[in-house]
C-alpha cells in the first residue's frame, strides 16, 4: 500500500466529525471512530465486493444509498449509518437471508457461533414474515475433513475470495445464478475428489454460518479461527 | 492479462477435428484467460453442447481455474451442459409474445410431450427451449424450429411440427450421454 | 480520403444510374422469418427471365419498418410498397416495372406511419444494402469521419457531441457528451470503446434492427468516440442470439479496415482505431456496464458497486466508454450536420428523435424513428395504427422490466425522459408494447418479475432473493389467494428491493409492479378480494381457502 502522499480528510459520521485517510472507505472509517455498520460478506483481509449490501448507508447529498465497504471517504461527506429506513432495510435483508435457505439454527453446527444468526440479533429480527423458499439442496461430506451443507450457505463467497485471493487455488466459484447460485468446488464436483483443493481450510474458518464446517463437530461446536487472516494479510502487505 | 503465445501445449481430448476449431478460436486471443466466453461459443458450436471433458480442456488450455469454468458456462442461458436433441424448437417468450400467447405454446408443448423448457423427449428426438426475445416481435408469437423462425405460430402448428419430428424417417440416436450434475455435487457421505 | 470517397460515391451513383429500376427487398430478420430470401431469389430470377437484368436491380435492403407486412418489397422508380409478397407475386411486380404497380399488394406509404417519422438514426434503413461499405459511403458514410480527423480536434467532436443534447439510447439518459468528456480526461494511454449491443429488453428489437440495415454507422460513430476520447481499441458486445446482425457487423468491420478506415492508420492519419466483436452470452444483466465489463473480461456478468463509474476504472481497470447502438448510430449526423442542428430536434431536455419498436396489441407493428416528445397518443393510435379491430389501448408498456405500463389515459403525454420518469417509467432502449383490454397487468407484472427473478446475476441479496419473494406474492394475487397483508408486504418488498439492490436490474425491477399498483390498483384488489380476474387471463384457484399470511419464528436467535 502506497503511504507516500495520502492527504487526510475530515467528514460527519453520524452528526460527529472524523478524520480520515483519502483512501479509506466509509466503512473503515466508521469502525475505527466506533460506529457499528452492520455486515456480512465483507471480511477484512479479502477483497469487497458490496453484495450483502447490509452495509449501506446515507450520505448526503446522494439520493442512492451508498455501499460502506466500497464507497471512499470524501472531504465533507455526511454520513448517516443508522436511521429508521436502514434500520428497516436491513432487518428486511436479513429476513431475505433467512427464507433463502433452510437455517434451523437449532440443529446446526454453528448456532451461537454464526455471522447470520448475530445479524438477526444486531438488527432486532425476531420473526420472519416472508415465507420459507425451501430449497432442496444437498450435503456434500465427500471431503475427509470437512462438510459442505447447502443449507446453510448464503452466498457471501468469502470461501471464494479465501482460496483464490489467499491460498492461490481458486477451488471455490459459484455457478449458476439468481437464486440457483451454489458454491462449487472445480467442475462442480464432489469436494473430496477436487484436484486444485489444498485441504487447508482457509474456506471452512471464514464461513460466516454452518455452510463450511470440520467434520465430527455437532450442534453449536463449530468455532471459526479467522485471526490468520488480518496476519497473513498484513504480513504480505509488509514484503510490498 | 496473461498471455501465453506459445501455450498451445494441451493435447485436445481427442483426435476429433472439431477441437481444431476450439483451439483456432483460443490462439486467435492468444491463449488468454477472458477469451474463455468466445472459447466457449466455440466448443458449444461445434459440438452442440459443453460437456466436462470439453470443460476441462479449455480450463487447462487457457490456464483458468476449473471452478470459473464451470461457473462462467452455467451463468449463461446461451450455453448447454447438455447434448440437445436431434431437432431444437425455441418458443419465444419476450413480451410481444408473452401477451399473444407464448404461454400457450409451452403449455400444448408440455401436455403433447411432457418437456418443459430445456428438456428433451425422452427418445432425444425433440427439445423445447425458449428465448428472452428473438426480436421478431412484429410476428408474435415467433418459435424456432431448427433455426428456422416462424411467426404467428398456434398451438396445433406447434404440436403438429414436432410431431412430425418424432414420427419422421431420421434414424434413432442414441444420445443419453452422462449429464453434468445440475444440483451442486450431491455426495453423502 | 475524402478523394478517395468522392470517387466510390461517383462510382456508385453512376452504376446506379444504369439501372431504371431499383427493386429493394428486406432482408432484415423479421421479413426473413416470413420469407424474404426466397422472394428476393424469385424476383432476380423474374427479372433474369423477362430479359430485363440491364435495366432492373435486386438489392437486398435493411429494415423498411413495418415489419408486419413483411415480407416487403419496395420499388423505388415506382414509389410503390408491396407487403406480404410471396414467391408467386414476384411475377407481376416484375412485369408491372414498365406498366403499373401491382395494387393488390401495395402498401399505402401515404399514411401517418411512413409520413410522421423523422428518420436520422434510420436514414439508410431499408435504403441501402447492409452487406456493401460503398453504398453507406454514397450516402455520405464516414464523411463525418474524415472531416472529425483532418479539420477537428477530439475537443471539438466532444463538444459538438455535447452541444447536440444527445443523452444515452440505452435508457439511463446521461448526457453522451458528458461522458464522453469524462473518459476523455481520464488519464493513462490505454482507454477503451465499448458499444452495448446486448438488446436484452424483451419487446425491443431498434437496436438489432439498425446492425443488420447499418452497421457501418455504429462503427463509424465508434471510432469518433475513439478519436474523441483517446482509445485506440472498441469492443461490440452482442447478443449471441442475433446471428444475422452480428454477420452484417463482421463483415462491416473487415470492409471498414481494407478500406483503411480501421486500423493503425484511419483515414490516413496517425490515429489508429481497431473494433472487435464480443459475443454475449443470454445474460440480461449484461446490459449493466460493470457486468457487460466482466463479461467481456471472461467472467461471470456479475456487476459490481459503482462508484468508480467505467469512465475512470473499466475494462480492464482502464478508462472505457459504454454507449448502446443507437446512441453511437446518432453520432455521425451529428458530426456531419452539426451539433446544433440535433438540438433544434426533440424537447428541451430531450434532444433529437428516438427509435421504438412497435409491438403487441397494434396494428402496424414494426420500427419507427419520431422527434422526442411525440406524444404516445401520436404513436400508438396515428402512426401505429391503433388496436387492431378498433379496441381500446389499454395500456402501453415502456422500458421492458425496468418500466412500467402507462394507461390510455395518460396517453397525451409526450415521450422524453422526463415525462415517462414522472409517470412511472422509463424511456428504456425504446421498446413499446401496447396492451389491450385482453391484458391483466396482475398478470403483466408477474411476468415481468418473473424475468427479472431468473435474470437475478444471484450476487447481491434483495434481488437474489427479494425478486423471487415478489414474485411468489404475484403468483399469489394472480390465484386467488393473497390477502390485503399480502399486497403490503409485496410493497415493502418493492421499496426494499428497489433502493439496497447492487444494480439497476435489481433497483428498476419493481417498476412494473410499482407502476401497475399506481394505475391499475382497482385489478389487484379485484383478484384478492372477489378472487376474479376482470380480464380473464388469470386461473383463479376454484376453492380458494383464505390463509393468514405465514409467520415463522426465526428458530431460536441464540444470544
Amino acid at each position: 500500500m502506497n503511504r507516500g502522499q495520502v492527504r487526510i480528510v475530515t467528514l460527519k459520521i453520524d452528526g460527529k466529525d472524523v478524520g480520515a485517510r483519502e483512501n479509506e472507505t466509509i466503512l473503515e472509517v466508521a469502525r475505527e471512530n466506533g460506529f457499528d455498520i452492520p455486515t456480512l460478506c465483507h471480511m477484512e483481509g479479502l477483497s469487497d465486493i458490496g453484495a450483502c449490501r447490509l452495509c449501506l448507508v446515507e450520505v448526503k447529498g446522494s439520493n442512492k444509498l451508498l455501499t460502506a465497504c466500497v464507497t471512499t471517504v470524501q472531504e465533507g461527506m455526511e454520513v448517516t449509518t443508522h436511521s429508521p429506513r436502514l434500520d428497516s432495510y436491513r432487518r428486511m435483508t436479513v429476513e431475505m437471508l433467512f427464507s433463502e435457505r433452510n437455517h434451523v439454527c437449532a440443529v446446526c453446527v454453528s448456532n451461537g457461533h454464526c455471522d447470520l444468526q448475530n445479524l438477526a440479533v444486531d438488527v432486532g429480527l425476531t420473526h420472519i414474515t416472508v415465507p420459507y423458499l425451501y430449497p432442496k439442496v444437498s450435503i456434500d461430506a465427500s471431503h475427509e475433513r470437512f462438510v459442505l451443507d447447502h443449507n446453510r450457505c448464503v452466498l457471501c463467497t468469502r470461501c471464494v475470495r479465501v482460496c483464490d485471493e489467499i491460498e492461490g487455488a481458486h477451488t471455490w466459484d459459484l455457478m449458476g445464478r439468481g437464486v440457483k447460485t451454489r458454491v462449487i468446488t472445480d467442475l462442480a464436483e464432489a469436494w473430496g475428489d477436487s484436484e486444485s483443493c489444498t485441504s487447508c481450510g482457509k474456506c471452512v474458518q471464514v464461513c460466516p454460518t454452518g455452510a463450511l464446517f470440520e467434520k465430527g463437530k455437532s450442534v453449536a461446536e463449530m468455532t471459526k479461527r479467522r485471526t490468520f487472516l488480518p496476519y497473513l494479510t498484513s504480513m504480505r502487505n509488509g514484503d510490498e | 492479462m496473461a498471455t501465453n503465445p506459445r501455450q498451445s501445449a494441451v493435447d485436445p481430448p481427442s483426435d476429433d477435428k472439431r477441437w481444431r476449431i476450439v483451439q483456432a478460436a483460443m490462439r486467435r486471443n492468444g491463449f488468454r484467460r477472458d477469451a474463455l466466453i468466445e472459447t466457449l461459443h466455440a466448443v458449444q458450436e461445434s459440438f452442440g453442447y459443453l460437456d466436462e471433458e470439453s470443460l476441462r480442456y479449455v480450463a487447462r488450455s487457457l490456464r483458468a481455474p476449473m471452478s470459473h469454468v464451470y461457473g462462467v458456462s452455467t451463468f449463461y442461458h446461451f450455453f448447454s451442459l447438455k447434448p440437445a436433441g436431434e431437432h431444437t424448437c425455441v418458443v419465444c417468450t419476450g413480451t410481444a409474445c408473452y401477451i399473444k400467447g407464448a404461454p400457450g405454446l409451452l403449455d400444448a408443448v408440455g401436455k403433447e410431450f411432457h418437456i418443459g423448457d430445456g428438456e428433451t423427449t425422452e427418445d432425444g428426438k425433440v427439445s423445447l427451449l425458449t428465448a428472452r426475445c428473438l426480436g421478431s416481435c412484429g410476428l408474435a408469437p415467433a418459435a424456432v424450429f431448427d433455426g428456422q423462425v416462424a411467426g404467428k405460430v398456434n398451438r396445433e402448428a406447434v404440436v403438429e411440427r414436432l410431431h412430425a419430428w418424432q414420427n419422421g424417417p431420421a434414424a434413432v440416436k442414441a444420445s443419453p450421454e452422462s449429464s453434468p450434475e445440475s444440483e451442486g455435487s450431491a455426495v453423502y457421505a | 480520403m475524402r478523394e478517395k470517397l468522392a470517387e466510390i460515391k461517383a462510382i456508385e451513383e453512376d452504376a446506379k444510374a444504369q439501372y431504371t429500376h431499383t427493386v429493394n427487398v428486406c432482408t432484415a430478420a423479421g421479413c426473413l422469418s416470413s420469407g424474404a430470401a426466397q422472394v428476393k431469389e424469385a424476383l432476380g430470377k423474374e427479372v433474369e427471365r423477362s430479359g430485363l437484368e440491364r435495366w432492373c436491380q435486386v438489392k437486398g435492403v435493411g429494415c423498411l419498418g413495418l415489419c408486419t407486412a413483411g415480407p416487403l418489397v419496395e420499388v423505388e422508380s415506382q414509389s410503390a410498397m408491396y407487403g406480404h409478397v410471396t414467391v408467386e407475386d414476384t411475377p407481376a411486380i416484375v412485369g408491372g416495372l414498365n406498366t403499373k404497380p401491382v395494387e393488390r399488394l401495395r402498401v399505402p406509404t401515404g399514411t401517418p406511419f411512413f409520413l410522421r417519422q423523422n428518420r436520422i438514426v434510420l436514414e439508410n434503413s431499408g435504403r441501402i444494402d447492409p452487406e456493401r461499405i460503398e453504398e453507406y459511403i454514397a450516402a455520405g458514410g464516414y464523411s463525418g469521419l474524415v472531416t472529425a480527423l483532418t479539420e477537428m480536434t477530439p475537443a471539438q467532436v466532444i463538444d459538438e457531441v455535447t452541444a447536440s443534447g444527445l443523452r444515452g439510447r440505452g435508457g439511463g439518459g446521461y448526457p453522451t457528451g458528458l461522458k464522453w468528456t469524462t473518459v476523455a480526461k481520464a488519464p493513462g494511454p490505454d482507454k477503451y470503446v465499448i458499444c452495448n449491443a446486448d438488446e436484452g429488453d424483451p419487446g425491443a428489437f431498434m437496436d438489432r434492427s439498425v446492425l443488420e440495415s447499418d452497421p457501418h454507422r455504429v462503427i463509424e460513430g465508434m471510432i469518433l468516440a475513439g478519436y474523441a476520447v483517446g482509445a485506440s481499441q472498441g469492443y461490440v458486445y452482442v447478443r449471441a442470439e442475433y446471428p444475422l446482425a452480428i454477420e452484417h457487423l463482421k463483415k462491416a468491420i473487415s470492409q471498414a479496415r481494407r478500406m483503411g478506415l480501421l486500423g493503425r492508420s484511419v483515414a490516413e492519419t496517425t490515429f489508429g482505431f481497431n473494433i472487435d466483436i464480443r459475443l454475449g452470452a443470454g445474460a440480461f444483466v449484461c446490459g449493466e456496464e460493470t457486468a457487460l465489463i466482466a463479461s467481456i473480461e471472461g467472467k461471470r456478468g456479475q456487476p459490481r458497486p459503482r462508484p468508480p463509474y467505467p469512465a475512470e476504472y473499466g475494462l480492464w481497470g482502464k478508462p472505457t466508454l459504454i454507449n448502446n447502438v443507437e446512441s453511437f448510430a446518432n453520432i455521425p449526423p451529428i458530426i456531419r450536420n452539426g451539433g446544433e442542428w440535433y438540438a433544434s430536434l426533440g424537447t428541451e431536455k430531450s434532444k433529437g428523435t428516438k427509435v421504438f419498436a412497435l409491438a403487441g396489441a397494434i396494428t402496424n407493428t414494426g420500427i419507427i424513428e419520431v422527434p422526442m416528445g411525440t406524444s404516445l397518443q401520436e404513436i400508438v393510435y396515428e402512426i401505429g395504427g391503433g388496436v387492431p379491430g378498433g379496441g381500446r389501448c389499454k395500456a402501453v408498456q415502456t422500458g421492458g422490466p425496468s418500466g412500467g405500463c402507462i394507461p390510455d389515459a395518460y396517453l397525451d403525454n409526450p415521450v422524453d425522459y422526463d415525462s415517462l420518469r414522472s409517470l412511472g417509467s422509463i424511456m428504456g432502449s425504446g421498446g413499446m408494447i401496447v396492451m389491450d383490454d385482453s391484458s391483466c397487468m396482475v398478470d403483466v407484472a408477474k411476468y415481468f418479475m418473473e424475468f427479472c427473478m431468473t435474470e437475478s446475476c444471484g450476487k447481491c441479496v434483495p434481488c437474489r432473493v427479494g425478486t423471487v419473494q415478489m414474485y411468489r406474492l404475484l403468483d399469489k394475487i394472480s390465484t386467488g389467494r393473497a390477502t390485503l397483508e399480502d399486497l403490503a408486504l409485496l410493497e415493502n418488498l418493492c421499496d426494499m428491493v428497489q433502493n439496497t439492490s447492487l444494480c439497476g436490474l435489481g433497483q428498476t425491477a419493481p417498476n412494473p409492479v410499482v407502476s401497475t399498483l399506481r394505475y391499475f390498483r382497482d385489478e389487484y384488489i379485484a383478484h384478492i378480494e372477489e378472487k376474479r380476474c376482470p380480464a380473464g387471463v388469470c386461473k383463479i384457484h376454484s376453492s380458494v381457502a383464505q390463509t393468514d399470511s405465514p409467520s415463522y419464528a426465526v428458530a431460536e436467535v441464540a444470544q
